[in-house]
């Protein structure tokens, strides 16, 4: 048997209905049952079949990440559950959308570290800057924190979105 | 499919199935119709008046008018378990929709088929706080299997269609469809039954097991020298025919058998290898052999943790075979060795066939040391009790109502407290679908409005709710809605002016502090009765009790029996909260003995 008092962080990957009270009814079943909801993004991805995709990160013990995926499967608007994290083959994405305040030396090495940090420039005042930073989420918690010790710093982030590696369809509609 | 949601627009093109138009309200009944609905429980208002319209009209479904939207939910739910057809409930928007919550929870939790229709305000002031607007959909998300609100009438047949699928099939449980009064009013078009196939085909739970898993449980179940099947609802929701198959396993195997709360019925407690019921009031024999067992044949139970107690120490030494329809049932509270999804008649046909294929036979020396084992917990006669004096002890009151009743067609329905592990305990029941209590949600109240509506599924059967007095005030307005439909629905309340339950754990657990657990200022009961226009008749003492359940049960009509039994028994056996099945008490002189750990007072 698997070790349950190991909490593991899982990246789970949904295909829905795109129809009202969808995303309640997922957000309803972690906030209902306890369960941890660490990010959520959700987006329409097959308009003519109004199809959404709903990636959730989340964690816990072995047998909560079982329970997780078994209630929501038995969701009706559900078409397909995933776990990207089973196999190991989860590519995974966040955006984030880093405004930083600062001037003189601390704004050139924000410059400088956003340039190794291959973030895009998106807005530039004299006391400002808007970055523009993808990759997975250590990534960008890397770089926020970064800008956070050069200046003030507010954050908007999308979450985790993610797919497998590899030729398979990860989920299928029913 | 195509469609991600189905739409009664999707049969558009199939010209030889043209829609017919007509008002909302009338769609939704016609829908109603094509779902074989005979009965409706259900309570008017400004939000669904279209649909009473269109009722008043409608000579194929007839209404029952109940007193309150909780009973009409509970009635749905006594007319399902005790038919195994889909209960069907009509609700006004706004107070009727959040007054049927508790029914749609007690519904959810016990899984019955049960449809709710309710009302809404119309479309274009939905959001507005409108007069009796009430978020309905949000509201009972949690509680319902699934819910619609519909805002096109062209989906309002597809919906139904799809509700009725979703209530009935898998685990089944309440589904609701929000009705906004202008759908009702507007016209949409219905179809004769060309969109069925659509609009089931997005929910389609498994029900055939795989057949790698029966041959691995049919391995495991050769392997057993200290089996048990522990079976529980989901054999009832499955159908009669589940009872008749797991009696044919058991005859086979000689296995000990111990059913659930929710699993009475399902194998005959005359059945020489039944141990009777498991868990926090379950008997000896039934909670030791299942600590003691080495194979744990799981039926359709969810290792509730009124079955398991402290989980820790729950059956120890088994391998755990679960079979069950929800997956998400498996591996929740207690981890098994093997999970066999699917219904659970299949899962037995299954089993029963690769069994007789493997040419089985019972571990004939094993087996008969563990049932000599079983003998010797057996013989500690755990639901002993003796009656003497004249104050009736409340479980001699229903063993006689269980022995003068034997032998005719029976519908058991109960309330929630002593009186209701009493008569789990000393009330026989024989086939599936006789018994109707509110086991996960634990709903006082349930009882009465239960056993209006079993009397409305079989008029001509002896229904009882065996209620405890103050469970029994909770919803006791149903009085006026078994006067005024005649529905001869006998009430035995075991009436021991307490709280009983709460008394008893106040008495175990906080030192008898009786806080706010005495029903004061009882009304009663022959009176009230009398003002409903029916008979009460009371039991005083031991002596009256055969001549006053005789006449409850001689008397035409509904019949109120006031049973006045000790005040201060207490239910036994009990594994208090927190505790493990070996760790039982038998009686009072255990109680003294055992503590509850403080662990287990934190528990429900
Ligand atoms: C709606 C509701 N409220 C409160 C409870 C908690 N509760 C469980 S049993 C019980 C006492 C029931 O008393 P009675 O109906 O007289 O039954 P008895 O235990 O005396 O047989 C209470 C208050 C409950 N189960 N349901
Ligand atoms: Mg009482």
């Amino acid at each position: 048997m698997t070790d349950n008092s190991v909490i593991e962080r899982h990246i789970i990957s949904v295909l829905v209905d795109n129809e009202p009270g969808v995303l309640a009814r997922v957000i309803g079943l972690f906030s209902g049952r306890g369960y941890n909801i660490e990010s959520l993004t959700v987006s329409e991805t097959d308009a003519e079949r109004a199809l959404s995709r709903i990636s959730i990160v989340t964690s816990g013990t072995p047998m909560v990440i079982e329970q997780i995926k078994a209630q929501l499967a038995r969701l009706v608007p559900i078409h397909a559950v995933r776990d990207l994290t089973e196999h190991d083959v989860a590519i995974e994405r966040e955006l984030a959308l880093v405004k930083i305040i600062n001037k003189g030396e601390e704004r050139i090495e924000a410059l400088r570290i956003a340039d190794t940090f291959r973030a895009r420039t998106l807005d530039s005042t004299l006391d400002s800057f808007v970055f523009e930073v993808t990759g997975n989420s250590l990534k960008v918690d890397a770089f926020v924190n970064l800008m956070r010790s050069l200046g003030s710093v507010e954050v908007a982030r999308t979450g985790v979105s993610a797919i497998s590696r590899g030729n398979c369809i990860d989920l299928e509609a029913k | 499919m195509p469609k991600s949601a189905p739409a009664a627009g999707d049969a558009k093109d199939d010209t030889a199935n043209a829609a017919m138009m007509m008002p909302g309200a009338e769609v939704l009944l016609k829908a109603l119709e094509d779902e074989g609905v005979e009965v409706v429980f259900g309570y008017p208002g400004g939000a669904v008046l279209p649909i009473y319209d269109a009722l008043f009209k409608n000579n194929k479904i007839k209404h029952i008018l109940v007193r309150h939207e909780q009973a009409a939910v509970h009635a749905a739910e006594g007319y399902a378990r005790s038919t195994g057809k889909t209960g069907v409930v009509l609700v006004t928007s706004g107070p009727g929709a959040t007054n049927a919550v508790t029914g749609l929870t007690d519904a959810l939790m016990d899984s019955v088929p049960v449809v709710c229709l309710t009302g809404q305000v119309p479309t274009h002031l939905i959001g507005n706080d409108a007069f009796q607007e009430a978020d309905t959909t949000g509201i009972t998300r949690p509680c319902t299997k699934h819910n619609y609100l519909v805002k096109d009438g062209e989906r309002l047949q597809s919906t139904v269609i799809e509700a009725f699928h979703v209530a009935g099939s898998g685990r089944p449980g309440p589904v609701l469809i929000d009705l906004p009064k202008d759908i009702l009013m507007k016209d949409a078009s219905y179809r004769q039954d060309a969109i069925r196939a659509v609009a089931t085909a997005r929910y389609q739970p498994v029900t055939r097991p795989d057949p790698a898993a029966i041959s691995q449980a049919v391995d495991m179940m050769i392997r057993a020298e200290r089996p048990v099947i522990y079976g529980g609802g989901g054999l009832i929701n499955s159908g009669p025919r589940a009872s008749e198959l797991l009696t044919e396993l058991v005859e086979m195997t000689g296995w000990p058998t111990t059913l659930t709360l929710m699993g009475l019925g399902a194998l005959s407690a005359s059945n020489r290898h039944f141990l009777g019921m498991l868990g926090m009031h379950g008997t000896y024999e039934a909670n030791l052999t299942m600590h003691g067992c080495d194979l744990m044949l799981n039926l359709g139970a969810r290792f509730d943790d009124r079955v398991t107690g402290l989980l820790s120490g729950f059956s120890p030494n088994s391998q755990k075979i679960h079979c069950d329809i929800d997956p998400s049932s498996v591996n929740k509270n207690v981890a098994v060795d093997l999970a066999v999804i699917g219904d659970a008649t299949m899962i037995l046909e299954a089993l029963l066939a690769e069994l007789k294929k493997r040419k089985f036979t019972p571990h004939r020396t094993s087996l008969d040391k563990w049932w000599a084992q079983i003998e010797s917990w057996r013989k500690r006669d755990c639901l002993r009790f003796s009656q003497t004096g004249d104050i009736i002890k409340p479980q001699h009151a229903i063993k006689r109502l269980c022995e003068m009743t034997a032998g005719s067609d029976v519908y058991v329905t109960t309330e929630v407290g002593q009186h209701q592990m009493w008569a789990a305990q000393y009330f026989d029941f024989h086939l599936p679908n006789r018994w109707m209590t509110s086991g996960g949600l634990g709903t006082m109240g349930y009882g009465l409005p239960a056993a209006l509506g079993v009397q409305v599924a079989h008029p001509g059967a002896t229904v009882i709710d065996i209620a405890g007095e103050a469970s029994f005030m909770m919803n006791m307005q149903e009085l006026s809605t078994l006067a005024q439909y005649n529905l001869p629905v006998k009430m035995f309340i075991i009436n021991n002016e307490w709280m009983g339950m709460v008394r008893q754990w106040q008495e175990l657990i906080h030192g008898g502090r009786y806080s706010e657990s005495y029903s004061a200022s009882l009304p009663d009961f022959r009176k009230l009765a009398d003002t409903f226009g029916m008979t009460g008749v009371v039991a005083q003492d031991a002596g009256d009790l055969d001549a006053v359940i005789t006449e409850m049960l001689e008397t035409p009509g509904p019949v109120i029996a006031d049973i006045r039994v000790a005040k201060e028994e207490n239910c036994f056996p009990m594994i208090p909260s927190g505790a493990a099945h070996n760790d039982m008490l038998l009686g009072p002189e255990d109680q003294a003995e055992k503590p509850v750990s403080e662990e287990g007072m934190v528990l429900v």
